[in-house]
């Protein structure tokens, strides 16, 4: 008897250790989230049920993995941050020579049991790195700093924009220069690159036609990646070739209307309109069931989310913490913005899942690393406030 | 200077950068959800108009033609379902490839290759075309399980129009062609356009062209839904189509098959009439074609065929060629004489073989003439000499009044497509004909020569059938017919077609008695008296003979004459002469005399059409009948 209640003392202490460094608020965001995913899921997958039980399957792997990761605490994190980068590079330089293709880009890389997608392990090590690296020059950060921090980012973003994947490319970039935002990069370069960005972006919007005409190149970009931008600014100019997935998806979504056609009653969804509809695009087919109410809930959701990261970041003790914690934050907001925009028609087809909705394993793990590392940044707060 | 890396300040100006993150967050999702509104709520009808339209396709669902059936009912045009390969070239990368690689699977011939080239040429744009028809179940097996390597290629279900008795009456059915781009262009202008979405074929001539209206149907409609590759899920609503009225017509396919049968291979019309109705029993025009062939397309070596052959197949001679009278226009002149009082049954002339007239001697047939001759003797002997004299007296805008009135010189109005006018010569006539003022003047010379059927004069078979019906019947007109009724098959509602007399012809009883005596003296004592050997029943006839190349002066023997300078045989006739069922006209091109070739022909068509009897074979030439006429 004895022996026995020890026992199940030790159990409770250690489940309790475990699940004691899960977040409550994250867990109930994210866990409201994902059951709408699962609910959307649902009626995407319709016509093909396997789906559905291999996203019931990729939502348990993710789960684990976040309470996996959620153990770790940052200290031991700042130590995996180098090997990590390192590794990622490699396998991108791997991928470079070695890569298989795929839907016209080299992305995967075979070893030997199983491929990998290694751009996408750089979206976590990446701003892992950087928010390492600030975190060791904490007490003197200099202009020489941010430029390094600066190479740090972009050898692998380029190489993965080499690949080419400029939806990832944009995603590893985007945690990147948060990191670096967050680490006090100065107002002075901030303030230009925002406007050198405004600008750029309405020339092309005001000068679309003219840049989109028959033939012109656009130095550096794929003819795939002008022609996305391009479709983005007339879907109707093509409408049978790329312009149909905008065009279908602002038909799914515009037909919602306020309350929506109801659950699995999506007639551009179930009908086969609406492309990528279980993938890239099934934030038309939510559109399409749940109307502007689903949207909003949806919307909701993530500004709880991201507002929930940021609090974590804002109140973690370690400057590493803050910095990777507000990556994390901010890059959950891209997913779900790049992603959104696209679907809507406001921001060129990239290949950017919905955060915590698209199917896809790989993008799920990701984001529940992420999760965890959100987890395990808040668990190393109370921790150390119990300490003192 | 060290303050700038004291961690309060340092967390201090970190949280004011995730304040700032968190402003662009509510700024940027605020801008999404001004897309949202924008999309959901500004555009909402917009976009739900947009879906509808996406997932609802209207599919037209074409109603089955109407049937045409004889007289009796037997089924002359009718509709058959049979699986076709088609090919949408729109969808097509590389045709010739495609239809190379379908060849391994289905029998295609070159022909087919011909056929689907010309209906190529021809089409809309995203048509559907047919590479081959009447696929076998097994060819149709074979393709279904290699489908996915033709992507534009599909196997479909459709309706044809069958005619069972292939060549049988093909000038009167006409026949039906896919839709071109001009029948396209017409229909788009119609107020038909909506109801001939679906529909591929089209009456081409004949009464499949007349009666297209009537033979169509109404097109039904689905409502399906699609999915964004157009595969129908599900029927939503369905108006089903309307079959097409039937169209039982006036003619006796027995009695067509006669006188096909009896034409044998010589070329050259006959049109039987019923007196009393205007009903045609028998229009024929030789040689004829199938026009199964135009079905599915004709290929262009079947249409060279058609088209090149010397003979004209598909020339309507009955309704369309327009042959002099010949001695065939006396009864009707002599008729006309009496009505206009220029001449008394009983004047006769001392006919000396010829008739002088402005310097020119027009000759008789008869070397030394025919001695005295009265009306009677002028029709049974078919004495020319009479009717120059008689075309002289009477003058050539007399005789074009009263032949008008016989509904020469005019299309009849009969509902085939295609009725030429011939020629009734009168002095306006001429000057409308011609172009200079020499040539525009009558000269009363060219009076003489139309007295007796040749000269200006050029009528119809229709023309010279409807006439001699006209006659028949007393003067009564009926307008010429092949359809007798419309019937809709779905409510057995009958539409009968014009039974009623148009008009009469101001003709005094104790005239037409005089002409038909005469007539009937024909068959049995003159010219046609051979044919009409011991007929049974009494037939009126004339015979006559229609200069096919102009002779001046010349009495050459026609038999030198190579066959197509030959002339033309003719025969009018009706029986029984004392309550005439049936009228014809009947003309065998390049036959010689009319009692030779023609007469028999009428004789086999009134044994069948009064007494049942079928005939052996076609009907004889009777080489003997060198009789004047």
């Amino acid at each position: 008897m004895q022996l026995t209640a020890n026992r199940w003392l030790w159990l409770r202490g250690t489940l309790g250790s475990v699940l004691g460094k899960l977040d409550l608020p994250l867990v109930i965001i994210a866990g409201t989230l994902l059951a709408l995913a699962t609910l959307v899921m649902a009626s995407a997958t319709a016509d093909f049920g396997f789906r559905f039980e291999a996203h019931l399957v990729n939502l348990a792997v993710g789960l684990s993995v976040m309470l996996l990761v959620a153990q770790i605490p940052p200290l031991r994190l700042m130590q995996l941050a180098l090997p990590f980068y390192l590794l990622g590079v490699v396998l991108l330089i791997g991928v470079e020579l070695f890569g298989e293709t795929s839907k016209g880009a080299q992305r995967w890389l075979d070893i030997g049991f199983t491929r990998i997608q290694p751009s996408e392990m750089l979206k976590i090590s990446v701003p892992l790195m950087l928010a390492w690296y600030f975190h060791r020059h904490e007490s003197q950060l200099r202009v020489r700093d941010f430029l390094v921090a600066l190479v740090i980012l972009i050898i692998p973003v380029g190489l993965i924009f080499h690949q080419p994947d400029l939806g990832t490319a944009i995603l590893v970039l985007a945690a990147g220069v948060f990191v670096i935002f967050f680490a006090g990069l100065s107002w002075k370069l901030i303030i230009p690159v925002l406007v050198i960005g405004v600008v750029a972006v309405t020339t092309v919007a005001v000068e679309g036609d003219a840049l989109c005409a028959e033939g012109v190149k656009w130095p550096g970009f794929k003819d795939y990646q002008r022609q996305r931008v391009c479709t983005l600014l007339d879907p109707t100019a093509d409408p049978r070739g790329s312009g149909f997935h905008i065009i279908q998806s602002s038909i799914a979504i515009g037909s919602g209307g306020v309350f929506g056609k109801g659950w699995k009653e999506g007639t551009q969804t179930h009908l086969e309109f609406v492309p990528e509809r279980h993938t890239d695009f099934i934030f038309a087919v939510m559109a399409e069931e749940f109307g502007l109410l689903g949207c909003l809930v949806l919307l909701a959701i993530y500004i709880l989310l991201i507002g929930r990261g940021l609090m974590i970041a804002a109140s973690a003790p370690l400057l590493f913490s803050r910095l990777l914690a507000g990556a994390i934050s901010l890059s959950c907001f891209t997913y779900a913005f790049v992603n959104m925009g696209m679907v809507t028609g406001v921001l060129p087809v990239v290949g950017v899942p919905l955060p915590f909705v698209s199917y896809g394993g790989t993008a799920l793990v990701t984001l529940c690393i992420g999760l965890g590392l959100l987890m395990s940044i808040e668990a190393h707060r109370r921790s150390r406030r119990r300490d003192r | 200077m060290n303050d700038l890396h004291s961690p309060e300040i340092q967390l201090v100006r970190f949280r004011r950068r995730v304040l700032f993150a968190g402003a662009l967050v509510l700024v940027c999702f605020s801008l999404l959800l001004a897309r949202f509104v924008w999309l959901q709520v500004v555009m909402h009808d917009y976009y739900r108009t947009r879906a509808e339209d996406n997932r609802i396709a209207l599919l037209p669902v074409t109603p089955n033609r109407g049937l045409i059936v004889d007289r009796k009912g037997e089924v002359l045009a009718r509709n058959y379902s049979a699986y076709t390969l088609e090919i949408q070239p729109s969808r097509v990368d590389n045709l010739e490839r495609t239809i190379d690689e379908l060849a391994g699977i289905v029998h295609i011939e070159a022909r087919d290759r011909k056929r689907f080239r010309k209906l190529m040429d021809e089409s809309r744009n995203f048509d559907s075309l047919p590479i081959r028809t009447r696929l076998s179940d097994e060819e149709v097996a074979r393709f279904i399980a290699q489908r996915y390597r033709f992507p534009g290629v599909e196997v479909r279900a459709r309706l044809f129009r069958q005619y069972p008795n292939t060549e049988l009456a093909s000038h009167v059915l006409g026949y039906m062609g896919r839709i071109n781009r001009r029948d396209a262009e017409r229909i788009e202008e119609s107020d038909d356009a909506a109801n001939y979405r679906g529909t591929d074929h089209i009456g081409k001539s004949g009464l499949e062209q007349r009666y297209e209206s009537e033979l169509h149907g109404l097109t039904g409609v689905e409502q399906v839904e699609v999915t964004a590759a157009g595969r129908a899920v599900r029927v939503l609503s369905r108006t089903p189509p309307q079959q097409g009225n039937n169209l039982r017509l006036t003619l006796d396919a027995g009695l067509q098959r006669v006188v096909e049968t009896a034409f044998g291979d010589r070329r050259g019309a006959l049109v039987a009439i019923e007196p009393s109705t205007g009903g045609v029993l028998a229009l024929v025009s030789k040689p004829t074609f199938d026009p199964n062939l135009f079905v599915d397309g004709i290929d262009t070596t079947s249409w060279d065929a058609l088209n090149n052959s010397p003979d004209h197949p598909l020339l309507n001679r009955a309704i369309y060629s327009a042959y002099p009278p010949g001695s065939t226009f006396k009864p009707f002149m002599a008729l006309g004489a009496l009505t206009a009082g220029k001449r008394t049954p009983q004047f006769a002339i001392a006919d000396p073989g010829h008739f002088d007239f402005g310097g020119h001697r027009f000759r008789d047939d008869k070397v030394g003439g025919h001695g005295s001759v009265d009306m009677h003797k002028s029709i049974v002997v078919s004495c020319n000499t009479y009717y120059y004299r008689l075309a002289a007296d009477w003058g050539i805008d007399g005789i074009s009044n009263f032949m008008a009135q016989l509904g020469l010189g005019s299309r009849t109005g009969i509902d085939i497509d295609g009725e030429s006018t011939g020629v009734l010569p009168s002095q306006e006539w001429k000057k409308k004909r011609f172009k200079r003022p020499d040539q525009q003047k009558w000269y009363a010379g060219e009076t003489i020569s139309v007295g007796i059927g040749q000269g200006y004069n050029a009528y119809t078979m229709i023309q010279l059938a409807h006439a001699t019906a006209i006659l028949a019947a007393d003067g009564v007109v009926y307008r010429p017919h092949v359809v007798r009724q419309i019937e809709n098959s779905r409510t057995g509602a009958i539409q009968l077609i014009e039974p009623e007399p148009i008009r009469r012809v101001d003709l005094r009883q104790a005239d037409i008695d005089v002409i038909k005596r005469a007539m009937e003296d024909v068959n049995r004592v003159g010219t046609g008296s051979r044919a009409f050997a011991g007929a049974p029943y009494v037939a009126a006839g004339k015979t006559g003979t229609a200069q096919a190349f102009s002779l001046r002066g010349g009495d050459l023997k026609t038999s030198k004459l190579t066959e197509r300078l030959r002339d033309h045989a003719l025969f009018i006739a009706y029986a029984p002469a004392d309550n005439p069922k049936i009228a014809l006209a009947v003309l065998v091109e390049n036959a010689g005399f009319g009692s030779q070739s023609a007469a028999p022909i009428a004789r086999q068509v009134f044994d069948y059409y009064l007494l049942g009897n079928l005939p052996a074979g076609p009907a004889p030439e009777d080489t003997d009948a060198t009789d004047s006429e």
